[in-house]
């Protein structure tokens, strides 16, 4: 798709990129023939800022590649990991693929949902942890597997919860 | 060609073709959503899959999906095997999980493809019986309704959107079993083929919001094969009408001209049909003359309705009591109807009704394609033009259905780089991801950015007589013979003879020009490429943009101008007028109008609108519009093309006295003669004007003739599910009126007559075959899909090269020169509003942009101005203000002024800013 239309709507809501993250995605457009390809590292670099991806943050990458906010809202609705919601300061992704269920990851998230006092999807009051469940870390060996932010951890019992996530402020 | 077993029967087919292709062709129904036969294959639906086996010998064979699935020769395939439809008949479950039961309040219901697709496999019964997802919808615009929870997510509506029309501000949004079909933020679709979706979705997600407003089911309509008369592409379509309004347009295919797709202009333009203020009855306009002096207001007094024979007595004793009648034709009405009333005043006293600089144009363009060797092609050859230039046109704009096809011809070069590759060019996705953004060589010359900008390889943004110069450098670079521009700067040279270098490598390059800019130079410019590509013998073709509807007829049955005609009757040299349906303020400045009209002692016009010039009339008799009558217009293909009426206007609305404008020139001529009336009949007057011009011979055999049976039957108008026939006027009538008898063609206002697709025809009222209600049964209709109507597509063409050497244009215009003091108005078209009558239609009033004059950003800045800024800008006489934007693209010293704004510009004029608003 080529088409940059000249008359989409630029209403960016005040978003503003951080002068570091354009350069960053100017960057990563340089590796690719076409900007569209740049979609997904650009709203990494956004959502390693922000936390998350807002709607005008779509809209100002959309100009930065100089291609249509509908193909970049396409590419960051289509992956569960560029968050369209704010999120807390820390994601929690509990791996629910097959080697974790064997190694009864239930038991692990039935003690996170205790825990915290959230379930899948939702974030805790004072904005420390969300929690969602993910597929396959890589880590079927250790399971049952988690992430904390870029942390992974495997295999992780009930008990060890608390421990754990003290390290997360 | 190919020969393959299906079901035990052998057929043979085409190799390249897949599967699904293959046995549609031959008329075998297997389901399908996500294919199409304009945007190929992608495997998505599951939808199609039918059982391949390895040989004869094979009993297990195995599932394929047939629209993935290339035709082997020799191959075993079956539609019927047990796995095969099971496997079907579960897909579409799935597919019916989420789908809402809301068949009876969903406006695709009875043109259906879900509803047809679903009833083919035998699903009639869900099994699900849990929540559904459900989706919020999005307000996009005047056009089109959105009702997402009825998606099955083939991804047809993206791929249409994006790939083939190349819009933006439509996606796929989600993934897994949550995807949203939508634009990225609620707002109107800005894709000026948006409607194409409402045929495209094979469910009711994406629906007609025109038709919304005053709903019919498909079953429900009449309709006739028609002609879009809102530019001068001359797509077909068949407008659906009930009771006595133009409910929806919807698509007619023509394998040449439109085939699947309309643009947003011709669709939903149709409002005028059905405006209140129509003209139903003639009407007498009592004047009292006041000495005439420029600007003076020449009517005074009251409009009475008249009878017919009242009206035609009035209007006869004004004519015999002028000493000289003058006719002004129009370019948006019938070859016939203009026939008629050339006959009416004479030859001598015929204007074309087209401004003088216009009319030159499109005589030269007549020329041109007949004088310099290249045909003229119908869009589908367009679409396989592998280098195109253009000079002067901005088709979205001007001729937008010529611009999605230019779309396609430049995007082929995927299906080209597939085809080395082993590829075929069905296989959509493949070609798609192998071609990334490889496209044809493609360079365009306008004075503004276009939306096709994105395409071309190199753009060239230029005054009008640099666009020229650059075209003639072309020729030049072409044919050394061909003469060269003098003081061309670098850059323009080096460009000329990339474009050169590329139309001569092509296969087919196409040239395509027109007379948007009314600039004769650009004109001459295109002609000498094309004679010089015509001289190095390559093979392409030559694409000339007229205006409206029906300018190449017009200028093939040839008259006077429309300045002709007002200087004849401001001078008084004539002082009697007839006007056919034409607003003559919408062409010339009103003054000048104002003045003709005033000094004329009668004016009678025609229109089906009540337009400045209707009310300026004393006698004014209320004409058919498309729907309403049958005629011949002529494409800027050079397509001569009937349109068909689709319905009687009395029979709802027994007081009006509608009547084709052919009929009542004929009426007029008989009342001026005292002659004693005899029936006319269309195929009496299309003959007589095919004999009248030699130019327009061909153009009698556009049409059927009233005589035209199939199996003796006439061909009907309605479905054969047509309901309330005998109700629809009990509010008038409790007797059933007997059905509106039609003399002119062989359609019947009913829906007893042949509406079948077995018997091979060219003009068809409304597609349908058993089993299929949906714009999809036009497959039943074509040679093979997406191919053309077995009976040969709609039309004759009239232009074709005649044999002999041409020599080129020789003089060249110098580069042009911005002045200090003047600004170099120029034209410049635009799709919703640049046309009188859909103007007057309100989704495209809605959808108009407001009018602005465009500068450059020197300009700009030189005048002080900024965007929005209102500017007043002076022709001779005429002025008009309107708020500025700046372009990038616009060259210093010109001023893009938007046609039907006001200033009734058709060719560019030097004028003056008011000094006030000059802020130096
Ligand atoms: S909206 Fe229509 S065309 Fe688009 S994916 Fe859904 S069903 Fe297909
Ligand atoms: S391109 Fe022209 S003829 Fe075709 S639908 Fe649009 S307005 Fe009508
Ligand atoms: S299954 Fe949990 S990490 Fe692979
Ligand atoms: S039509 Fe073949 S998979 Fe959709």
């Amino acid at each position: 798709m080529t088409h940059t239309s000249t008359s989409a709507p630029i209403a960016t809501d005040g978003f503003v990129l951080h002068d570091e993250d354009r350069a960053a995605i100017a960057h990563e457009r340089e590796h690719y023939p076409h900007p569209q390809a740049a979609s997904i590292e650009a709203l990494k670099i956004v959502q390693k800022r922000h936390g998350w991806v807002p709607d005008a943050a779509i809209e100002a990458i959309a100009r930065e590649l100089g291609v249509p906010p509908a193909s970049i809202e396409g590419v960051a609705t289509f992956y569960s990991l560029i968050f369209r919601q704010p999120v807390g300061r820390h994601v929690i992704l509990l791996c629910d693929s097959s080697s974790c269920f064997l190694t009864d990851y239930e038991a692990l998230r039935d003690a996170f949902f205790a825990h915290l006092g959230i379930g899948f999807g939702q974030t805790t009051p004072d904005d420390r942890f969300t929690l969602l469940p993910v597929c396959c870390l890589g880590a079927c060996d250790r399971g049952p597997a988690l992430m904390i932010g870029d942390d992974t951890y495997g295999p992780v019992t009930p008990e060890e919860i608390p421990t754990l996530l003290e390290g997360y402020a | 060609m190919a020969t393959i077993h299906v079901d035990d029967r052998d057929y043979e087919v085409d190799g390249a073709d897949n599967l699904l292709h293959a046995c549609l062709s031959l008329g075998l129904d297997i389901p399908y959503f996500c294919w199409h036969p304009a945007m190929g294959s992608v495997g998505a639906c599951r939808q199609c899959a039918v059982k391949q086996y390895k040989n004869a010998d094979d009993t297990q064979g195995m599932l394929v999906m047939s629209c993935m699935a290339p035709v082997q020769d020799d191959a075993y395939i079956s539609i019927e095997d047990d796995e095969a439809k099971a496997f079907r008949a579960n897909v579409i479950e799935w597919l019916m999980i989420n789908h809402p039961h809301d068949c009876p309040v969903c406006e695709e219901g009875g043109h259906c493809h879900l509803q047809d697709m679903t009833v083919m496999t035998g699903h009639d019964s869900r099994r699900y019986r849990f929540r559904k997802r459900t989706h919020q919808n999005q307000d996009l615009g005047p056009f089109i309704g959105h009702e997402m929870n009825r998606c099955i997510t083939c991804y047809r509506c993206v791929r249409f959107y994006q790939d083939y029309a190349g819009g933006g501000d439509l996606g796929a949004f989600g993934a897994h079993d949550n995807v949203y079909f939508g634009r990225f933020q609620e707002g109107t679709l800005e894709s000026p083929f948006s409607g194409n979706l409402t045929e495209v979705c094979p469910t009711g997600v994406f629906t007609d919001q025109t038709h919304s407003e005053h709903y019919t089911r498909k079953w429900d309509l009449q309709f006739a094969p028609s002609v879009c008369h809102q530019c001068a592409v001359g797509c077909n379509i068949s407008p659906g009408e009930r009771y006595g309004d133009i409910r929806r347009i919807e698509n007619r295919y023509n394998g040449e001209v439109n085939h699947h797709f309309l643009c947003d202009r011709g669709r939903f333009g149709y409002g005028y049909v059905n405006r209140e203020d129509r003209p139903r009855v003639p009407e007498w306009r009592e004047r009292q003359r006041v000495d005439a002096g420029p600007g003076a207001a020449g009517v005074v007094g009251g409009t009475i309705s008249l009878e017919i024979d009242d009206a035609l007595d009035r209007a006869a004793d004004g004519m015999r009591n002028a000493r000289r009648v003058i006719g002004i034709g129009s370019p948006r009405a019938s070859l016939e109807s203009n026939h008629m009333l050339r006959t009416l005043v004479g030859d001598t006293n015929f204007s074309t009704g087209i401004a003088a600089r216009e009319l030159e144009l499109l005589v030269r363009m007549n020329e041109l394609n007949t004088r310099c060797g290249l045909p003229s092609p119908s869009l589908r050859e367009i679409e396989s033009c592998d280098a195109v230039f253009v000079l002067g046109e901005d088709l979205i704009n001007s001729a937008a259905r010529m611009a999605l096809a230019i779309r396609q011809a430049v995007n082929a070069k995927g299906e080209a780089l597939a085809a080395e590759r082993g590829i075929p060019s069905w296989n959509a996705e493949a070609v798609k991801t192998l071609a990334q953004e490889a496209h044809h060589p493609f360079f365009l010359a306008t004075p503004d950015a276009t939306e096709l900008d994105a395409l071309a390889e190199q753009t060239y943004h230029a005054a009008p007589d640099d666009i020229a110069r650059l075209g003639f450098a072309v020729a030049h670079y072409i044919d050394p013979e061909a003469p060269c521009p003098e003081a061309l700067d670098d850059a323009t040279t080096a460009l000329a003879s990339r474009i050169a270098e590329a139309l001569m490598v092509a296969q087919r390059p196409l040239v395509v020009s027109g007379g948007s800019l009314g600039t004769p130079a650009v004109l001459e410019a295109a002609g000498n490429v094309a004679r010089a590509l015509a001289r190095r013998t390559r093979p392409g073709a030559l694409s000339l943009v007229r205006r409206e509807a029906n300018s190449t007829g017009l200028s093939l049955l040839g008259g006077q101008s429309l300045d002709w005609a007002l200087e004849c009757l401001t001078s008084g040299e004539a002082d009697g007028v007839v006007i056919l349906e034409n607003d003559l303020y919408a062409r010339a400045d009103a003054g000048q109008v104002d003045t003709a009209l005033q000094r004329a002692d009668c004016i009678v016009t025609l229109d089906h609108q009540r337009t400045a010039t209707w009310d300026k009339a004393d006698i004014g008799l209320p004409a058919a519009s498309f729907a309403e009558s049958d005629g011949t217009l002529v494409s800027l293909e050079g397509r001569a093309q009937r349109f068909y009426q689709v319905f009687e206007p009395s029979y709802i609305r027994p007081e009006t006295r509608i009547r084709e404008s052919w009929r009542w020139l004929n009426a007029l001529k008989v009342s001026v003669e005292r002659q004693v009336m005899t029936p006319l009949t269309l195929d009496e007057v299309t003959r007589d004007m095919a004999m009248t011009y030699p130019a327009l011979a061909p153009a009698g055999d556009a049409g059927l003739s009233a005589a035209y049976r199939v199996h003796g039957l006439r061909l009907a108008r309605e479905p054969h599910r047509y309901s309330g026939r005998t109700a629809m006027r009990a509010n008038l009538d409790v007797s059933e009126l007997r059905a509106p008898q039609d003399p002119d063609t062989p359609f019947a206002f009913s829906m007893e007559g042949y509406a079948g697709h077995a018997e091979p025809r060219r003009e068809v009222a409304f597609a349908w075959a058993p089993g299929w209600n949906s714009p999809q049964a036009w497959n039943k209709f074509q040679d093979e899909v997406g191919g053309h109507l077995r009976a040969g597509d709609p039309g004759v063409r009239l232009l074709g090269p005649l044999p002999g050497d041409y020599d080129y244009t020789r003089t060249l215009p110098a580069r042009f020169a911005a002045r200090d003091d003047q600004w170099l108005a120029v034209p410049q078209a635009r799709l919703f509003g640049g046309d009188e009558t859909s103007a007057r239609a309100e989704p495209i009033q809605a959808r108009m942009a407001e009018t602005r004059f465009t500068m450059s950003r020197g300009t700009a800045e030189r005048l002080r101005m900024s965007p929005g800024v209102p500017l007043t800008f002076n022709l001779g006489e005429r002025r008009l203000t309107l708020p500025v934007a700046i372009s990038d693209a616009w060259p210093d010293g010109v001023i893009g002024v938007p046609d039907q704004s006001g200033l009734s510009l058709v060719a560019p004029e030097w004028g003056h800013l008011e000094p006030q608003e000059v802020r130096a």
